[in-house]
């Protein structure tokens, strides 16, 4: 069943671009492309902060060090994909090693408030970039190229890579949580201390987790990048990673698709409450479109409070009943 | 005379003002089911989460299987032979009780950093996890979450992961707490069962068990051990029927 | 680099430094009593900071505008405390990072609804003018103001702290809540008031801080995870700690961005100081944070045993 539903949804998703074109509503395909883009960054969080149970408040710093990797390498004239995003996940990658190396020496709250330091630290160094326009920002003058005839400045082309790529993580993604590694690291989040006592060098496992979830979140920074042709210190910012973590929680923490769940639940409340007047709101408050980020936020604290198990959990629950 | 498998040289270990661990010297044979008894606040916990690795000590060594593993990780030392189980109990209640064995022998059994093949597919490592079940008496319980089991399931299970990991040297403490006389039995034939494969470190406070067990006993009090001698050298010991005995001892 | 001009950025320092442990004070015993990670902390520094505003337009004096926006600002925080956090004090550290993130953001929009996305607010006038220090060296008599003002709350803290039977309370509920229960302490209303409290001393700190720092949405969340990093330096649950904490925070992230460009251009290339000089001045503070922390995890003066 659960198969089943998961190729008629890959099926629509698919053919979500060639539907738009036809009803002449490109915009939508951007709009979900951005949509992918950040269920991949919720996804490499999921990672961390799902299976693994490290609340990484500093997430923002790793796609934001694959986004300014992969726009310095277009601005520098090497606009190929090949080279800039594997570039992007390399030194994310690196980062999440050095950050992580230091920050899983500590627990609790101690490890939320370094994640967020040194997620800040990068920030105010990517500030000081005055080279890659600083506060400014970069402004890319092309999208990354991918050879064979493709084009990434054409949107549907686009729409495909990043899908392709969110489908590929999220399989890799599958199959680690079922293999020995994942085993490991949910039972860590589980239970540490026993960990260590039946033999597990815990550090080294979280460690590695930290990685590859950082090197995922450098690959939606790239992304990220090349969608808005644009990138700035802004994405670095402490409050871009607590989106992405109230997506994550949005959509279910540890579940699979939660990053997916998330990034539609959150982006399109967004995208819905700025752009589309609803009725009896307008007449309560006519000016509310411009304040959409209250909505954002009750929603987000209605979340938390009572649905902590988030979209993935209503599934769960309606399966068991 | 063989070297000890364990030995412990005037280990010491402070908390600001208290001493909890007094310059203890100790020693558990190969083979030997050694009990450590003393009264509560004696330091045993202390002690034992010393030589399992999981607390530094001050000072002293600890040498195992002729190795000086003072300095040792906890999860090198399982590596190396030495796991423990806890008083209070420490398992993964979320997995079934076959998952929670399978990671201990996982954890000895190649390499875990392995993205890919999923875990359910090696029958190898549910094999040996189910065949440690029945051992500890989970036969009946594999596929129960390890949270929904009775208190006296979960101290077999806590025992259960301990052996799993293929020590030589078990340090268990107290693994028949919180249970009643048929349960304890249970696990004191167990304890005897394991007698023929591993060495066994034993903290308890069941007298019964403890008598019936140990070949040979240490007495801790207030984080030195007073004594060390077989059951009958304890029973009969003077110091140690004033510090702690008391009216307990069995006849 | 002059004697003249070094006293003056450590006095901007300790002016900083002592806002800062307003609000670190707030957020430390709120952490070390109610075990709450608060992110909204910094908003209730901005809703002090524009209550004040719109007090001192209203009535027109600067004292009294600031003196009325305390209780009001405090009762804004038991409020948001008996209404939302309340709930939290039970959860887990994640779901109160998100929850209170969460208000962050309602709040902020809520004040842009009420009042715009910025009021002004300047110093009162007998104070615009500097004051002679040492013969050429003229300092603001407001950020005087502001040292004064935040010595005369440390005093008062420690005064409560020690010396009183409320003090007494929070201290017992900051080291071992569970004991404090245990001894009667009636913990839902001392947390309502710790937490009006803390509400207090942010609107203090908004309100003094407005004229200098500009009062407009989204003050809050830069000055809290520098209130964060304080409480991390000096011990969650210390008073003490906290004040320590702030006005080394406050110096050295001061100090820091006043000279450290120029110190750096006497060794390297103008060109490379330029652009690691700023940098460098801004990741200071979160560097001696890491150091703090990888060191001594429990602060320099941890309140808890």
């Amino acid at each position: 069943m659960q198969r089943a539903l998961t190729i008629v949804v890959l099926l629509l998703a698919v053919a979500f671009p060639i539907a738009m074109q036809a009803i002449d509503q490109t915009y939508y395909v951007t709009m979900a492309s951005r949509i992918l883009v950040y269920a991949l960054a919720a996804t490499s969080l999921n990672l961390l902060l799902g299976y693994g149970g490290m609340i990484s408040f500093g997430h923002a710093a790793f796609v934001g060090a694959g986004a300014y990797t992969a726009s310095i390498m277009i601005a520098e004239g090497l606009p190929s994909a090949w080279i800039g995003w594997p570039l992007a996940m390399a030194v994310s990658g690196l980062l999440a090693l050095a950050i992580g190396a230091i920050s899983l020496r500590t627990r609790g709250v101690y490890f939320i408030m370094i994640t967020l330091a040194f997620a800040q630290m990068i920030y105010y160094l990517t500030v000081s970039m005055k080279a890659y326009g600083g506060d400014e920002g970069l402004t890319l003058t092309q999208r990354a190229t991918i050879g064979f005839g493709f084009d990434l400045k054409d949107d549907a082309t686009f729409y495909y890579v990043v899908l392709t790529l969110l489908v590929g993580a999220l399989y890799l993604i599958s199959r680690l949580v079922n293999a020995r590694f994942g085993r490991v690291v949910q039972a860590i989040r589980e239970n540490e201390a026993r960990m260590e006592a039946i033999g597990y060098p815990a550090f080294r496992y979280k460690l590695i987790a930290f990685v590859l979830a950082g090197m995922l979140g450098g690959l939606a920074g790239a992304l990220l990048a090349n969608q808005n042709s644009y990138v700035n210190p802004g994405i670095l910012h402490w409050t871009e990673s607590g989106k992405l973590m109230i997506m994550v929680i949005l959509g279910g923490v540890g579940h699979l698709y939660g990053g997916v769940f998330g990034a539609i639940g959150l982006l399109g409340l967004e995208e819905v409450l700025a752009n589309h007047k609803i009725a009896w709101l307008a007449a309560l408050y006519p000016n509310y479109q411009q304040h959409s980020l209250l909505g954002v936020g009750l929603a987000m604290l209605a979340v938390v409070l009572y649905a902590p198990q988030g979209i993935a959990g209503i599934f769960r629950r309606k399966r068991h009943d | 005379m063989t070297e000890p498998l364990l030995r412990v040289d005037d280990l010491e270990k402070r908390f600001g003002g208290i001493v909890a661990t007094d310059g203890v010297r100790l020693e558990v044979m190969r083979g030997e089911v050694h009990a450590l008894i003393g009264p509560n606040g004696a330091g045993k916990t202390t002690l034992i989460a010393q030589l399992s690795g999981s607390l530094a000590p001050d000072a002293g060594k600890i040498v195992f299987d002729g190795v000086d593993i003072t300095a040792m990780p906890q999860h090198s030392r399982v590596r190396a032979g030495l796991a423990r189980s806890y008083q209070i109990t420490s398992i993964f209640r979320k997995f079934s009780v076959r998952d929670n064995l399978a990671l201990a022998v996982q954890a000895r059994s190649g390499s875990s950093l392995s993205f890919w093949r999923p875990v359910a597919a090696e029958t190898q490592l549910a094999e040996e996890a189910e065949g440690i079940a029945v051992q500890v008496g989970l036969g009946a319980r594999l596929d129960a979450p390890a949270g929904s089991l009775a208190h006296a399931e979960q101290r077999c299970l806590e025992v259960g992961l301990a052996v799993a990991t293929g020590a030589k040297l078990l340090l268990l403490d107290e693994p028949m707490a919180g249970m009643g006389p048929d349960e304890s039995q249970r696990m004191v034939d167990l304890i005897e069962h394991l007698r023929a494969t591993v060495t066994v470190l034993l903290v308890e406070h069941d007298m019964d068990a403890v008598f019936r067990l140990a070949d040979r006993i240490s007495v801790l009090v207030s984080g030195a051990i007073v004594a060390t001698g077989t059951p009958d050298e304890i029973r009969t010991n003077a110091e140690v029927r004033r510090a702690y005995l008391g009216d307990e001892v069995p006849a | 680099m002059s004697l003249i001009l070094i006293l003056e950025q450590s006095l901007n320092g300790l002016q900083f430094g002592l806002m800062l442990f307003l609000l670190a004070a707030g957020l430390t015993l709120v952490f070390g009593i109610m075990d709450m990670i608060n992110l909204a902390h910094g908003s209730l520094y901005m809703v002090g900071a524009f209550l004040a505003a719109t007090l001192v337009q209203a009535t027109g004096s600067f004292a009294l505008g600031v003196l009325l926006s305390i209780p009001a600002t405090a009762a804004v925080g038991m409020l948001l405390e008996v209404a939302v956090l309340r709930t939290l004090y039970a959860r887990d550290h994640l779901s109160q990072v998100l929850a209170t993130f969460a208000l962050i953001l309602i709040i902020n929009e809520l004040v842009r609804m009420i009042w715009g996305s910025d009021m002004p607010l300047s110093a009162p006038g007998a104070l615009a003018g500097p004051v002679q220090l040492l013969p050429g060296m003229p300092y603001s008599a407001y950020r005087l103001l502001i040292i004064g003002v935040g010595l005369a709350v440390a005093v008062l803290l420690y005064f409560v702290v020690t010396k009183t039977r409320i003090g007494m309370l929070v201290r017992a509920g900051a080291s071992n809540r569970e004991m404090a229960m245990a001894m009667g302490v009636d913990i839902k209303r001392l947390f309502t008031l710790v937490f009006g409290f803390g509400a207090a001393l942010c609107a203090i700190a908004g309100a003094m801080l407005g004229p200098i720092l500009a009062v407009q949405v989204g003050m809050g969340e830069n000055i809290l995870i520098l209130a964060f990093v304080v409480i991390v330096i000096g011990g969650i649950g210390s008073i003490r700690g906290a004040l320590v904490g702030a006005v080394l925070v406050g110096m050295v992230d001061t100090l820091g961005r006043a000279f450290i460009p120029q110190i750096l251009r006497e060794f390297l290339t103008p060109a490379f100081a330029g652009a690691i000089g700023p940098a460098l001045a801004s990741i200071l503070i979160y560097l001696i944070m890491a150091g703090v922390l990888f060191w001594r995890p429990q602060g320099l003066f941890p309140a808890r045993g």
